[in-house]
């Protein structure tokens, strides 16, 4: 659904009861505080015993008709896979009317995590809309993973700096962070073009940003249309973030401009100046797995000591590629499990504590329960306002996730220090 | 043309004849609207499902037992920790609520069954948690796949000796969340309320449909205690296991939410003999009433003395800033979308501090949460409403207890309307619009017709309405407020309200340069104009 939002004048339907339609956008709603469209089949009992083909065709039928978005697309759910429902033939039986689409996807909760869905989404509008071309556009396609809108921009920023002409797929970005007006319109400005997404096919070259999320979707545009792709971690922290810039440099032939030097050079700067607050430190990071390893990276080049990892998105390859950073950095008493749970890492921490916990809302009882400041990053933030506005990736976002580390930590310092050990200046 | 008529003019043909019966004007002659009735498929609309209202609101706030979610990861996850049930546990009742128990199937489960997984679910809560009661609610795929969760919790009451309940509460049954909350309820009239024995007090009470959502509860529940009477269960906020066994003893039963438990207080009522009131708890002059109510029906003049004597004293202390926010609030306007009871309990409130409704509807009520009981008769059954179970109870002989004398009871029956509800229309003005099922294209047009000064609903149309200019304040979960119910949840309300109406942010809405000019126009070639 979140995939979906990020194309422009989509409508996300839900194929499955109402019930899954209604928590997803409840959720989405709740991070971004932004509404989040979309439409369900309504399974009823019968739909659920006769299929639910009639439902997915009244629903594109009345969706067209009152909503009027240039597409629909479908994403799948317990539901309606346990049954079997074809979407693809489904879809082929539907009267869409002239100019307009309809694409789908299959992601039901017993595959995956959300992240697996929102890779299969974006790799469903390749599937149907990308098309394979021998004529060339000079562009790249940037597959920017499950991030927030602030980070798109971000990613679009140093983009721009380095005059690289590109497609992201998705752009949540003017959608999920869309500026009050006065006016409700429920297709915002942003969300990547339809005419991009066909257009796909003619880039040069994609870039998959976060392996585990977005590498299936850029192999998905090399299989249908012969696009080469790189895969990049996200760029969070400095190494993530040369690596980024330095792909694109090379890409568009254009020397990193100084603008973007002087914030790679601020960063720098920082993290020496404060060094001594977090150097050594001990923390857990937990959410998905793209971003979870992006801030492990990053922790490990503040010279802090990741010592859990955990995601809810099964995999192998999280694991692996943890162990790799790690063995990089020398670093051997950690835990990096990708099917583990808050609960597990709860029980770790209370073996053997650590400083500072990174991720999302959920980790708010473990951090009062044994007293451990926490810094919300990733997805989803339920409790906070403002986080999705604001990157983590590129170097304004390092420098956005350093200041909320100090604060963290040093805000505890202040309210728990001895009255006589109080610090003025830190 | 008026709202309604302008609205439905722009649906087709077919969503037209679906939706016309659910949007009426209140007139002398119309009060008939549809519900319970399905959502046209593709109709943005804000309902959930059975699982939803079984798991989330009904069992979801029972304290001390462990709700073990069987399914993929999702709908347990979903549903963890994102109704504000408040409750607080104490040395002789655990408290889970900060935690999401689920089987998190896998393909290879859907495929060959979940029992396996499900019984290692509940091995491993025992053995880490000892919960009181364990209640294992099924999801979509269950039922689909047809793992056997009844014969599982049979099999795990035994080994673990305590009450192990299964609710089939996959969410494609029903057309809303109300079939959840009726299977929900179902289950424990069934196999917990009636199993216990503590010694009750005078003026024992149950208070039933009250989910103690941002603390209302416990609001409510200071002002009863101060009055006298013994709160022996709540169903379900800040509710237990352990308390809800004794619901049975209670003497009377007050009904705060009717849409979601009217058909308990009538079961117990049948089985046990206990009368049932409908209360309304929201707002000062709707609680007074109230309470007054509860105390006429016990009839005991120190229970009516205590009583008037309380609602002096709370009422004292609230009425100061209580007219402060009215002084602010006079002459707004609302409208009102919740679940199945709150958008009539509120417009009592808001007419309290002198805001009109011009606009109400239901999530998932039926027929008499707007029409009042006297419909029932007259509900048609329908494929959907067939499928959820209805259980017929008959009096336990062994506790059936008659309350009230036959002449005491006929005298209360109509001057405290005993088993009565008048539902939400007849008390609304003529000329306010009410709605079934509001969904998203009604909601944006009618706020855009309407304009009314705030709209109370829920998150997913929330930041619909304010990004169109409307305030719209969450009335599922006070938006993280509350409480809001009794004298000092009204003033929590008044508040809330006026702090979102007066905040200066709307000032800023539009940018300087939109109305005042920066640029000054040059002609080429001529002067610079001044």
């Amino acid at each position: 659904m979140y995939a979906a939002l990020g194309v422009h004048k989509c409508m996300p339907h839900s194929h499955g009861s109402q019930g899954c339609c209604s928590f997803h956008r409840m959720y989405l709603t709740r991070h971004f505080k932004e509404p989040a469209i979309a439409s369900s089949s309504s399974f009823t009992e019968g739909a659920s015993v006769f299929g639910g083909g009639s439902n997915l065709k009244t629903s594109a039928k009345n969706i067209f008709d009152i909503y009027k978005p240039d597409i629909i697309a479908v994403h799948t759910t317990c539901l309606s896979e346990t049954i079997g429902d074809d979407i693809g033939s489904i879809i082929q039986d539907i009267d869409i009317p002239e100019g307009k689409y309809m694409v789908h996807t299959n992601t039901p909760s017993y595959v995956g995590s959300h992240v697996t869905g929102f890779t299969n989404m974006v790799s469903g509008f390749i599937k149907y809309l990308s098309v394979k071309s021998a004529v060339k556009n000079g562009k790249l396609a940037v597959f920017p993973g499950f991030v927030n809108p602030g980070d798109m921009r971000e990613m679009k920023r140093i983009l721009n700096y380095l005059k690289v002409p590109f497609t992201m797929l998705p752009d949540t970005s003017g959608v999920c962070d869309a500026p009050m007006t006065g006016s409700y319109e429920m297709y915002p400005k942003g969300g990547t073009k339809i005419e991009d997404i066909k257009k796909l096919g003619e880039c040069e070259l994609s870039l998959a940003l976060g392996e585990m999320t977005s590498e299936e979707s850029a192999n998905e545009l090399k299989r249908k249309c012969g696009v080469p792709y790189k895969a990049l971690p996200l760029p969070i922290g400095i190494e993530a973030t040369d690596e980024f810039v330095m792909q694109l440099s090379r890409f568009s032939s254009t020397e990193v401009p100084y603008d973007l030097e002087e914030e790679r050079g601020q960063l720098v700067d920082i993290m020496l100046d404060a060094h001594p607050y977090y150097h050594n430190k001990s923390v857990a990071i937990y959410g998905d797995p793209d971003t979870v390893l992006g801030i492990a990276a990053f922790a490990l080049e503040l010279g802090m000591v990741p010592k859990y990892l955990v995601t809810g998105t099964p995999g192998i390859i999280f694991e692996q590629k943890a162990k790799e950073l790690f063995s990089k950095y020398g670093v051997e008493n950690y835990i990096a499990k990708a099917a583990g749970d808050l609960f597990e890492l709860h029980q770790w921490i209370k073996n053997d504590p650590v400083d500072l916990l990174i991720g999302g809302t959920h980790g708010k009882y473990i951090a009062r329960a044994e007293n451990i400041p926490l810094v919300r990053a990733g997805f989803p933030i339920i409790d906070r306002y403002v986080h999705s506005y604001l990157p983590i990736v590129g170097y304004k976002g390092a420098i956005r996730l350093v200041e909320l580390i100090l604060n963290a930590i040093m805000d505890k310092q202040d309210a728990e220090c001895n009255e006589e050990d109080m610090e003025m200046v830190m | 043309m008026e709202a309604r008529e302008r609205l439905l003019d722009k649906y087709s043909a077919r969503v037209f004849k679906n939706r016309k019966d659910h949007v009426i004007t209140k007139a002398e002659d119309a009060t008939e609207i549809a519900a319970n009735s399905r959502t046209i498929p593709g109709i943005m609309t804000n309902r959930g499902c059975c699982y939803a209202g079984c798991k989330g609101v009904v069992l979801g706030p029972l304290k001390d037992v462990a709700v073990i979610t069987h399914g993929p990861i999702g709908c347990a996850f979903y549903s963890w920790g994102t109704r504000r049930h408040k409750a607080k546990g104490d040395e002789n009742t655990k408290n889970f609520l900060e935690y999401c128990f689920s089987t998190d199937m896998q393909e290879s489960d859907i495929v060959f069954g979940g029992e396996k997984k499900l019984r290692q679910a509940i091995q491993e809560v025992v053995e880490i948690f000892d919960p009181a009661s364990i209640m294992i609610c099924s999801t979509c795929p269950v039922g689909l796949i047809g793992d056997d969760i009844n014969a599982v919790a049979a099999e795990a009451e035994k080994l673990y000796n305590r009450k192990v309940i299964a609710f089939s509460c996959e969410g494609y049954k029903g057309v809303s969340q109300s079939g959840g909350h009726h299977i929900a309820n179902n289950g424990l009239i069934r196999h917990v309320i009636g199993t216990g024995d503590r010694p009750v007090k005078k003026y024992a009470i149950n208070i039933l449909g009250e989910y103690n959502i941002g603390g209302d509860g416990w609001e409510i529940s200071r002002v009863l205690k101060r009055i006298g009477y013994d709160i022996v269960s709540v169903m379900t906020g800040d509710g237990s296991y352990a308390e809800l066994k004794n619901a049975h003893l209670a003497e009377l039963n007050v009904v705060q939410c009717h849409r979601s438990i009217n058909y308990i207080a009538e079961m117990l009522k049948t089985k046990y003999g206990t009368d049932w009131i409908k209360v309304n708890f929201i707002g000062v002059s709707s609680m007074i009433k109230s309470l007054r109510d509860m105390a006429k029906y016990f009839g005991d003049e120190e229970l009516i003395a205590k009583t008037e004597e309380v609602i002096a004293e709370e009422l004292e202390a609230v009425s100061e800033e209580l007219e402060y926010y009215k002084s602010r609030l006079k002459g707004k306007t609302a409208a009102l979308f919740v679940g199945g009871s709150r958008s009539h309990h509120y417009q009592k409130l808001l007419k309290d501090l002198g805001v009109e409704t011009v606009l109400a509807g239901y999530e998932f009520a039926h027929r008499d949460d707007y029409e009042g009981r006297e419909v029932i008769p007259f509900i048609k059954e329908d494929a959907d409403s067939k499928n959820i179970e209805s259980i017929k109870v008959s009096p336990d002989e062994a506790k059936y207890k008659i309350r009230l004398s036959e002449t005491k009871y006929n005298e209360l029956k109509d001057s405290l309307s005993l088993e009565y509800y008048e539902g939400m229309i007849k008390e609304m003005e003529n000329g306010a619009i009410i709605v079934d099922d509001l969904n998203h294209f009604e909601t944006e047009e009618f706020l855009n017709l309407l304009k009314p000064d705030v709209f109370y609903s829920g998150i997913k149309d929330k930041y619909v309405a304010q990004k169109g200019g409307i305030l719209s304040r969450q009335l599922h979960s006070y938006d993280y407020s509350g409480p809001y119910a009794s004298f000092k949840g009204a003033v929590n309300f008044a508040r809330d309200t006026v702090m979102g109406i007066y905040t200066p942010a709307w000032k800023y809405v539009t940018a300087p340069w939109k109305t005042e000019p920066t640029l000054e126009g040059t002609l080429t070639g001529g002067e610079q104009s001044a």
